[in-house]
């Protein structure tokens, strides 16, 4: 069971309030990545307020909760703001972001030992390698908690995701879901220009996943597609959610480029930006 | 010079395999995962006995590193093989960032280390792997010198919380420590005392370090040997004192000179003591293909070479 187990329009109202971390946290440092961050925001908030079995008194192992793995660490802003929201670590330490001394560095890393970390990621295509590591531990452990990984799309270009991508059904880890940021952006420019990824579906199909296809951008199609693919665990696959999104979703100057993949707003853009988000649990 | 009797000679890679099948005995978390190279590492025994603790990833390392990273959050103790080459260089990211930086207890074991690998050629001898490993941070690098240390120090490393790398390879050696040694993580082995130079060898090396210390003793030179199984954290304690008495060093490794052991004992004695040291081992070339011996001797890798290393350190002095 979810701790906070909130509805739709509780979910609606935090995804406005972790937009606004987001913004407010890369413009104080004019560093970061806001794109990915936003886009990913009501996934985030779906795993960490409605879906996961969790708890914000956080152990690194893990044991009889739902893991969740950030294999694209630079949209570390979404997550750091999802984790302080749920009571991993106070929301004022959202300030310190990508600052020294701090321990929200600028890719999640463990060094530092914040809550909610478990693996440092940034390097690219790591993450589905780890978070199944991490099943088969769990498997190993008699927990039958799930284990969630996120990556990008423009992440599906390293060669190590695909290793994993061949393992994972091999094992038969059926208590993994893999989920895949389809914004169709990366830093360069739109990812099929860049390196066509084509039918990701039947990509992923054909090396023995089950394959889910959702718009990670409303929550009305985003929750039901989580609860579909918690019900097809078990069942000696791996599941894998296409879930499309647009990049800078929630702020229309910045939504559907790749201009706003790492790149942070200036003082009046940050203004125009925040109008568009309600403040609803109060700005750290 | 002591005497160092053995009664067989022995792969260090069958001490790792051998090791490993006594922690899948005594330690439940102790899984093992292999890039298709089950036989030669020597984990055929711990995949018959413990097939549920058993990961075949296939010619993945990468993912490999990755799952190992991924078992320790759940109290496993992960213990990765394949040869050297592929256990270091082909996923230094991957080591980088799931491991050493994550602080995860993984167990890097590397066999077929150096050029004893022989007629494969360059492609698969790696003499840049200690090298690669020590400078990251969290990272403990181990090498030991014959089969029953190897085993002592493969199940010592379990018992460590941390990564480790553990370097190890396919020729058979002589078997001379003991069965029941207790192998202490970052402690050198004082094999032989003696007052006029410090030889500090590892690996493969340490027993060539022996043979060269009798063909000293009968040039009246008195060696001291010390085995440096660990090579970070380096026992710079035990160096020191040596290098005190005797006044100057030779190391010797089956390693690239940049980067190895020689190079921390130099970092070492510039930094505390600065005396003479000539270093034994692979000057800045790719090996190649050819037999272990062939290739040691003519890469300077033997008896020979140290005691050549000796006198001229010692006219150093």
């Amino acid at each position: 069971m979810n701790p906070f187990n909130k509805d739709t329009e509780e979910l609606k109202t935090i995804a406005a309030q972790v937009r606004r971390d987001i913004l407010r946290m890369v413009h104080a440092v004019n560093s970061g990545h806001p794109g990915g961050s936003l886009g990913c925001t009501e996934l985030l908030v779906s795993l960490y307020f409605k879906i996961m079995e969790h708890n914000p008194d956080f152990k690194m192992e893990g044991k009889d909760e739902d893991l969740f793995f950030l294999s694209n660490g630079h949209i570390s802003p979404v997550w750091y703001s999802v984790l302080a929201r749920a009571g991993y670590f106070e929301v004022a330490e959202l300030a310190t972001f990508r600052k020294l001394n701090s321990r929200l560095q600028g890719h999640p890393a463990t060094e530092e030992n914040l809550p909610g970390i478990r693996i440092a990621s940034g390097s690219l295509g790591q993450g589905l390698s780890v978070a199944t590591g991490a099943a088969q531990a769990k498997k190993l452990n008699k927990d039958s908690n799930l284990v969630y990984v996120l990556m990008g799309d423009g992440e599906l270009d390293e060669g190590q995701v695909w290793e994993a991508a061949m393992y994972a059904p091999h094992h038969r880890v059926d208590n993994l879901i893999a989920i895949v940021d389809r914004n169709g952006q990366q830093i360069d420019g739109p990812t099929d220009a860049i390196m066509y990824l084509g039918n990701l579906h039947a990509k992923w199909e054909s090396f023995g996943w089950k394959v889910l296809e959702t718009n990670g951008n409303d929550f009305n199609e985003l929750i039901p597609s989580l609860e579909e693919a918690k019900s097809l665990t078990g069942k000696g696959q791996p599941i894998m959610i296409l879930m499309n999104t647009i990049m800078g979703y929630g702020v229309d100057f910045m939504m559907g480029s790749h201009k706003w993949h790492g790149v942070a707003p200036n003082d009046a853009q940050l203004q125009e930006a925040l109008l568009q988000l309600k403040e609803a649990n109060d700005d750290y | 010079m002591k005497d160092f009797p053995y009664t067989e000679s022995k792969d260090t890679r069958s001490g790792f395999g051998a090791g490993l099948h006594e922690l899948g005995k005594s330690n439940p978390n102790v899984v093992a995962l292999c890039a298709d190279l089950t036989g030669s590492l020597k984990m055929d025994a711990f995949k018959k006995d413990f097939p549920e603790r058993f990961f075949q990833v296939g010619i993945a390392e990468a993912n490999m590193i990755g799952l190992a990273a991924g078992m320790t959050i759940g109290g496993k103790i992960p213990f990765t093989g394949t040869f050297a080459n592929f256990s270091t260089g082909r996923v230094y990211d991957q080591i980088r960032q799931s491991v050493a930086y994550s602080g995860k207890n993984v167990k890097i074991c590397a066999s077929h280390a150096g050029v004893t690998l022989g007629e494969d050629g360059a492609t698969h001898h790696i003499l840049e792997d200690v090298g690669m490993m020590k400078m990251l941070p969290h990272m403990t690098v181990i090498n030991p010198c014959d089969y029953n240390q190897t085993k002592a120090a493969t199940i010592a490393i379990a018992a460590y919380e941390g990564p480790v790398y553990l370097r190890f390879g396919r020729p058979v050696v002589p078997n001379f420590t003991p069965a029941d040694q207790n192998f202490q993580i970052g402690k050198a082995v004082l094999l032989n005392e003696g007052k006029d130079v410090s030889i500090i060898a590892t690996g493969h090396l340490v027993w060539k370090a022996i043979l060269a210390g009798k063909i000293l003793a009968e040039q009246g030179i008195d060696a001291e040997i010390i085995n440096i199984h660990t090579i970070k954290p380096l026992d710079e304690e035990a160096i020191l004192a040596s290098v005190a008495k005797t006044r100057c060093v030779v190391s010797a490794e089956e390693h690239q000179l940049n980067g190895g052991l020689g190079d921390s004992i130099a970092q070492l004695l510039a930094r505390i003591m600065p005396l003479p040291l000539e270093m034994v081992g692979v000057n800045d070339s790719f090996g190649e293909s050819g037999t272990p011996e062939q290739l040691m001797e003519k890469y300077k890798l033997n008896e020979g070479a140290i005691v050549e290393a000796v006198q001229k350190v010692m006219a150093r002095k």
